[in-house]
């Protein structure tokens, strides 16, 4: 084969573009998990919601959450008959032992509606990060590369839901991973796995036999803050317009 | 030429922004990981670092290979939709270690409520009841199959003969019935 130094010109940044590319390897650990088959959400079902908090509880359990801090967390919202626009909203210990009992009577309607990472498309978290410690996996995941964090929390005040915190101990960025170690294996999430109603279901919008097509045709369906257009992927049915 | 004839400190100068940038880009390479830009403006490898940490919940398909006759009667029951780890924790060591690590069996009077104590903000069509009025301290256990609660139901619970548990429990049995469709 004869080449001329033209064509060897651009066969030389080519080659080493490619060579780059071979040499970084696979970073996929389950030999039948292909990131580009996936683009993972969560379905959160509240009428179905009961505020046990096993959702907090296995979290903590599965991810090694410090006290005091959320990956997921519940909240009860109180919203009055006569002031719809301020709902009274609590959430104890992220409501991870339950919540105090409502007598029946209550004025107002009261109902719980679990919070976590939504794991937006175009996430403000991904884009504020000034050296890519954060970032969206081609699977939709929302993740944080702690060996990269500076723990600068930019993006915990960037988070229009308020689902990041700094670590405490490892002073670096922290957040809902949708339990990426899990998925990865065909395992659903822990808070998925712990829910005793249903009430959150993980969700892969590119695997069309996923029940989450159905679902949001059928249901009136809504995600949080839609006027921020981040494009969460966190599906919340039957949500109150009261919810901020 | 002539022009250039008196601008050697200039090339100089150029030398030296050529060798500072040549500088640059060698640390750079030692600097910069391998897998960052991979896929994005991020380090690739972090992907597989996270997605390699080790489980803890170990999902009910594992329980299942296993503990056959508890999915049988559970299949069955109301909670037929309730994960074995949802009541049981977390026991991927368990499953891993099935003889050494052993599960401690939750008490019933303390887990059932953490679901089922009344409370007027959980949804209307899930069973609730006042966990010290429908028992009185006695483990729901007495009356009801965990694993399959509703009272009479084929799997059968241990007792029973409680008249107003029983009565409780039948009351409850059609709102158990409604919210597990």
């Amino acid at each position: 084969m004869n080449i001329s130094r033209r064509h060897l010109m651009i066969l030389l940044p080519a080659a080493a573009v490619a060579w780059k590319h071979v040499l970084a390897g696979t970073p996929e650990d389950s030999p039948n998990y292909r990131m580009s088959e996936h683009w993972w959400g969560m379905l959160i079902d509240i009428p179905k919601c009961i505020g046990c908090g096993n959702c907090v509880r296995a979290c903590q359990t599965e991810n090694d959450v410090p006290d005091g801090f959320f990956r997921t967390w519940v909240e009860r919202y109180h919203r009055s008959d006569i002031h719809l626009e301020s709902p009274e909203v609590i959430s104890p210990d992220g409501g991870k032992e339950g919540f105090p009992v409502v007598r029946a009577g209550e004025e107002g309607k009261f109902f719980f509606v679990p919070k976590m990472c939504n794991h937006c498309a175009d996430s403000p978290c991904t884009q504020v990060c000034p050296v890519g410690a954060t970032f969206i996996t081609p699977d939709g995941v929302v993740l944080i590369d702690q060996k990269y964090c500076l723990g600068c929390a930019y993006c915990v005040q960037a988070c229009p839901y308020g689902c990041r915190y700094i670590h405490p101990t490892k002073k670096v960025a922290d957040k809902c991973t949708l339990c990426y170690h899990r998925i990865t294996k065909g395992l659903t999430t822990a808070c998925c796995e712990a829910c005793p109603t249903g009430a959150r279901q993980l969700a892969d919008l590119k695997n069309p036999n996923d029940p989450i097509h159905e679902f949001l045709k059928t249901h009136t369906v809504q995600v949080l803050k839609p006027q921020m257009a981040t494009g969460a992927k966190a599906f919340y049915n039957r949500l109150d317009g009261s919810v901020r | 030429m002539s022009g250039l004839k008196d601008a050697g400190h200039l090339f100089r100068f150029a030398g030296l922004f050529v060798l500072a940038f040549l500088v640059f880009l060698v640390v750079r390479s030692y600097v910069v990981p391998k897998t960052f830009g991979q896929y994005g403006h991020y380090r690739g490898a972090s992907i597989g670092e996270i997605a390699s940490r080790p489980i803890k919940f170990a999902g009910h398909q594992t329980c299942e290979t296993c503990h056959t006759d508890i999915s049988d009667i559970k299949t069955k029951g109301a909670h037929a939709h309730v994960n074995c780890e949802a009541c049981h924790g977390a026991l991927a060591a368990h499953a891993d270690d099935p003889t050494t690590v052993t599960p401690v069996k939750p008490d019933t009077a303390v887990l059932c409520a953490q679901c089922h104590a009344a409370s007027a903000a959980k949804p209307k069509d899930f069973p609730q009841v006042d966990p010290a009025d429908h028992a009185g301290g006695v483990p729901c256990e007495t009356c009801h199959n965990p694993h399959s609660p509703v009272v009479g139901s084929d799997s059968g619970a241990s007792a029973g003969s409680d008249s107003s548990a029983s009565a409780g429990a039948g009351s409850s049995a059609k709102t158990a019935k409604g919210g597990a469709k």
